[in-house]
């Protein structure tokens, strides 16, 4: 953050140390490799090897920001740099233990033996579009009912996934539970940002620009609050951790990953099903197709307006977990999963249910593929492309309708 | 002949009226209409019938959304010179001929041409370039700009409005004056004069049809196009706007508009094209149309004398398309705005 | 009592220093997209670490001289806008706002990658780029001059000094252009593009000028942000400072000629207040240390600015200088 680099930290406050852990779950702890740390301006502060347990532990001259670095010849061959190469940018608060994570991933795609690295990534790809469908179908949703561009709505996947690590971790409830406890959290968390923010607005008559510069606001507000609260770390959730991959022929996975898939379709599956045949279902796309129309012939929109926030938060919630699941809980996974949900429900058709399900799908698919002719670190990049040349294309999305003008 | 409106002759001392309106005068008064009107008087009342000197000239149009054909149209030629009244029930495709006929929409089929030129591939603002203006069903003021801006933004071919232009207020400021100059006599003919430095958004709705209609003659156009130009406006208002609208003709213009009330229509129109499911299904004088079996099959029947509020309209259009929808059994099973629904009014 | 001062004078900088002159800079540009042609750029962030990395990379990798940095950087952010208009702005406005957003999280990550070091620096970014700019300085840049209470350094001032020297023609000029033809034609795009395209305007010409305007207007915000820190790192470039300059310019007002230029110096002084009293008032004991900690208050001062975002929207949506008479009028 641009601003909090420039304000100079209280100097002098002893202990401030970047600390860290290689280790992954089918390597374990990493040994010898190098670490290397340095100021802002280039000047080394001291050079060190991670020990039998893959810590490492780098006493720092003072606050400020760092660049740490990894030798990455060193790391075992079945062992890859994640998304974020081999260098990390940190900033430590005074007397701070700052904990540095290089997301290592063991390579479990190429580790099955058999498995076609394309095939691996179109799984993988799978699951990860299906995890964002399951986030943004509240999203495609809420702007199909209301018109709002909910740039919020990251922080709901966030907060979701972390009142479910703190039920899972500090609570100690298992996860399952944990997460339909959060889940039921997570709807009321869209409700209160239903009834407590969006409903008076729309009361008032606040334009639809103005409305989404006010869900920027709030992205702001709770995604700060939420550091605040949960911290900068990532933490994993308590079950489920320690599995290996297993392999399917030309690709493996996880049984976590697995379960990821079949529960994300499950829950598709049902959320059409909802739309298609239950009555509220029905009222949902009436009112996402003219609110006034479905207004007069009697539909209560604004129950049914809350009834989608609220679907939309325990989605999201779900959506978290599993995305918890797979890279660990952030304070910040939601906004950073934000632009792809965007992508998917652009790609789809703004507004179409449907569309938020097929746009994220090729989305997440499409992220991943991308890792066989792009660098890892890049592979948002080419998600971010492929909106842009669906756009020219077709710009109403792949299952959106042009509008009428006059 | 129908009746000379009071607020026609009302007007008629108002400075600069000799510039901006040439040839008026109580002889010469009726002579345009009288033109249109003889040129078209022993035409046969059939579909597609050729004008004697037609300024529009549609061939062969579709345009379809979704599974729903929403304009149809083989042959409409439309004079030059008249006014013609665009009429037909809701759904009829009006509006969405207007729309294609103004590069708003492109349509799936067809040509049409204004004084022998393609306007096929053009966008909007070529083909209000050309001389071919509009308005829209639902008034477009632009409401955080003053009468007088909005007034100024019809003038075509303006220096200042070339961004290197603008930062040198020399090039631009003696052209600005005369437009200027220009829009207040349009807004005193309009009786909007008094309300030039407040904001459009403050208008009243009759206000903001006259202003859209003042600030579409700034271009000096060849044809206009009204998309409902009586809608929402009140009594008071309406005998001014069709004084207005006869004035475009006298003027020289070539005027086409869609109405739903057929008073107004029968009162002003030399031609009338009537429009049923995206087709022309009549043309003719206006005494003609209510002799028309067709017609009077297809529109009269339902809503004679009532014109529809929009949200009727809606319903209306709701209910055809889900009928239609169901007939191909395509029921909607994918949600909002990809149902075929064509006539669906903007917001 | 004189940490209350201190934190004041310390504000006081802020007021006048580069970050305000930054989000001055952005927000000006931004005025042009969306307080006038109603754009809505989120990826303003993009154009100013384009203008910063143009000089950065011209300069320190290419070892060109400064002022072809300046072109490059420009050059840059015209080719973005272009990029960015060119399948977005035919469309809906949420389009737009997607693909900024995207696109600049989207150029960030590009230029902080791996592949990306050779020329970017990556994570590390580049530096010692501006020593060029430094010696032109008419005064000593290393001396240390204290001002009304607190230090500015020779080169922070003559930064300061080029930066208001930028603010003010780039408003000057937003003035002359919003009084001209150009500019009614782009507030009436504003209102409804469809009306103007009926009135013979090339709709999407203008937009695009406008795009191209304040993302160049952008990117020389980025080029006195990377002069005056000395460094150029993909990761200042947070989208979270597009948002902060659409909060400096609701809060001084959007349209209005010197909304962004007030906006900004209001709130980086809020801000710069807001932090070193929170700061004062924890390590005096008056918060407890168990309340908030020090480490939590830069967080604070987003949580303060997506608050202070709301709040204005909802509740002074014309910013504290504008006109709530127009307002009303915005029914989009």
């Amino acid at each position: 953050m641009a601003l909090a680099t420039v304000v100079p930290g209280v100097a002098g406050a002893a202990g401030e140390k970047l600390v860290g852990t290689l280790q992954t779950s089918r390597s374990g702890p990493i040994a010898g490799v190098g670490i290397t740390v340095e100021t802002a301006d280039g000047d080394e502060v001291d050079s060190v090897e991670t020990d039998e347990n893959g810590r490492f532990s780098v006493d720092l001259p003072g606050p400020g920001q760092y660049t740490i670095s990894l030798d990455a010849d060193a790391l075992p061959d079945t062992v890859k740099l994640g998304s974020g190469g081999d260098t990390r940018t940190v900033t430590v608060d005074p007397g701070r233990s700052q904990p540095v994570n290089f997301g290592l991933s063991d390579g479990s795609a190429n580790s099955g033996g058999g498995t076609i690295r394309a095939v691996q990534l179109f799984v993988d790809g799978l699951r990860f579009g299906l995890l964002i469908a399951v986030c943004a179908i509240g999203l495609s949703l809420i702007f199909g009912t209301t018109g709002l561009v909910n740039f919020a709505h990251g922080e709901l996947v966030s907060i979701g996934a972390i009142i479910a690590w703190y039920i899972n971790v500090r609570a100690g409830v298992p996860l399952i539970p944990a997460t339909i406890i959060a889940m039921v959290v997570g709807a009321a968390v869209g409700a209160l940002n239903e009834r407590g923010i969006w409903r008076p607005l729309r009361r008032r008559g606040t334009g639809l620009v103005a409305a989404l510069v006010v869900s920027i606001g709030l992205s702001l507000l709770l995604r700060y609050l939420i550091q605040i609260v949960y911290g900068g770390f990532s933490n994993p959730y308590g079950d489920y951790q320690s599995q290996r991959a297993v392999s399917y022929g030309a690709f493996s996975l996880t049984n976590r990953s697995l379960f990821s898939i079949i529960i994300s379709v499950i829950v598709l599956v049902l959320v059409a099903v909802m739309l298609q045949r239950t009555r509220i279902g029905k009222a949902m796309r009436a009112v996402s197709d003219n609110r006034d129309l479905a207004a007069s012939s009697g539909i209560d929109v604004n129950r049914v307006i809350l009834v989608v926030w609220m679907m939309g938060g325990a989605l999201a919630t779900l959506g978290g977990v599993l995305l918890g699941l797979s890279d660990q809980v952030q304070w910040d996974m939601g906004f950073r999963l934000l632009l792809l949900m965007f992508a998917g429900v652009t790609l789809g058709g703004l507004g179409t249910a449907y569309g938020a399900l097929v746009g994220s799908v090729i989305v997440g698919v499409f992220v991943q593929m991308s890792t066989l002719v792009i660098p890892d670190d890049m592979k948002y990049v080419g998600g971010l492309l492929l909106l842009i040349v669906i756009l020219i294309i077709r710009p109403q999305g792949i299952l959106g309708s042009r509008a009428r003008i006059g | 002949m129908p009746a000379e409106p009071a607020a026609h002759g009302a007007h008629a001392a108002g400075p600069g009226e000799a510039a901006a309106v040439p040839a008026r005068g109580s002889g010469s008064d009726r002579g345009p209409q009288r033109l249109a009107q003889a040129a078209l008087k022993d035409l046969p009342w059939e579909v597609g019938v050729a004008k004697p000197d037609p300024a529009i000239v549609v061939d062969g149009v579709t345009r379809t959304f979704g599974g729903l054909t929403a304009v149809s149209v083989d042959h409409l030629e439309i004079q030059r010179g008249g006014i013609t009244g665009l009429i037909g029930p809701n759904g009829a495709g009006k509006t969405t001929l207007f729309n294609l006929l103004t590069g708003f929409d492109q349509p799936n089929t067809g040509t049409w041409s204004y004084d022998g030129r393609s306007l096929g591939k053009l966008s909007p603002h070529q083909v209000a370039r050309l001389g071919v203006v509009r308005t829209f069903q639902l008034t477009k003021a632009l409401s955080r700009l003053t009468v007088m801006q909005n007034m100024l933004l019809g003038a075509q071919q303006q220096r200042g409005e070339n961004f290197l232009s603008a930062l040198l207020p020399g090039t631009w400021r003696k052209q600005e004056a005369a437009n200027t100059e220009k829009a207040m006599d349009l807004l005193r003919r309009f009786k909007l004069d008094a309300k030039k430095d407040d904001f459009a958004g403050i208008l009243s709705g009759g206000q903001r049809k006259l202003l859209e209609m003042a600030r579409a003659l700034m271009s000096d156009p060849q044809v206009v196009m009204l998309d409902e130009p009586m809608a929402g406006v009140n009594p008071a208002l309406t005998q001014s706007l069709l004084g207005h609208v006869k004035n475009l003709r006298e003027e020289g213009m070539t005027v086409i508009f869609v109405e739903h009330d057929m008073d107004v229509v029968r009162d002003i129109s030399d031609w009338v094209v009537v429009m049923a499911a995206g087709k022309v299904i009549a043309e003719g004088p206006p005494e003609s149309i209510s002799q028309n079996r067709a017609v009077v099959d297809a529109y009269l029947g339902a809503h004679h004398d009532a014109p529809l509020t929009v949200e009727e309209e809606d319903r209306v259009l709701a209910e055809a398309s889900a009928a239609i929808a169901r007939d191909e059994g395509t029921d909607a099973d994918v949600l909002s705005s990809d149902r075929p629904n064509p006539e669906r009014t903007d917001r | 009592m004189s940490d209350l001062l201190n934190a004041f004078a310390i504000a006081g900088k802020a007021f006048f220093g580069f970050q305000a002159i930054f989000f001055a800079l952005l927000a000006i540009g931004i005025n042009i997209h969306f307080g006038y042609t109603g754009l809505l750029n989120f990826g303003q962030i993009a154009f100013a670490m384009l203008g910063g990395f143009g000089i950065a990379i011209s300069v320190s990798q290419w070892g060109l001289p400064f002022w072809v940095g300046v072109v490059v950087g420009v050059a840059a952010a015209v080719a973005l806008a272009l990029l960015l208009g060119l399948p977005t702005l035919r469309l809906r406005a949420d389009y737009l706002a997607i693909v900024t957003i995207a696109t600049s999280e989207g150029l960030r990550l590009v230029f902080r990658s791996v592949s990306a070091t050779p020329v970017t620096g990556g994570t590390r970014g580049l530096a010692a780029f501006n020593g060029d700019f430094m010696d032109l300085a008419p005064w000593d840049t290393q001396h240390r001059y204290r001002i009304l209470g607190t230090t500015w350094s020779g080169g922070e001032l003559w930064v300061a000094l080029i930066g208001w020297v930028l603010v003010i023609l780039f408003s000057l000029l937003t003035w002359q252009l919003m009084r001209s033809p150009w500019g009614r034609v782009v507030k009436a795009i504003r209102e409804d593009e469809d009306a103007v395209r009926a009135l013979g305007k090339n709709v999407y010409a203008y937009k695009m000028q406008s795009l191209v305007l304040g993302g160049v207007i952008g990117a020389f915000g980025g080029m006195v942000y990377a002069v005056s820190t000395g460094s150029a790192i993909p990761d200042q470039y947070q989208s979270a400072n597009t948002f902060l300059a659409y909060a400096a310019l609701i809060l001084g007002g959007a349209a209005r000629v010197l909304g962004p230029v007030l906006g900004s110096m209001i709130l980086l002084f809020l801000l710069q207040f807001a932090d070193t009293g929170l700061r004062a008032l924890i390590s005096n004991g008056v918060i407890p240390e168990g309340l908030l900690s020090s480490t939590d208050v830069a967080q604070i001062r987003f949580v303060l600015v997506g608050l202070g975002l709301m709040l204005l929207l909802v509740f002074r949506p014309q910013g504290i200088f504008g006109d709530r008479r127009e307002v009303m009028l915005d029914a989009r």
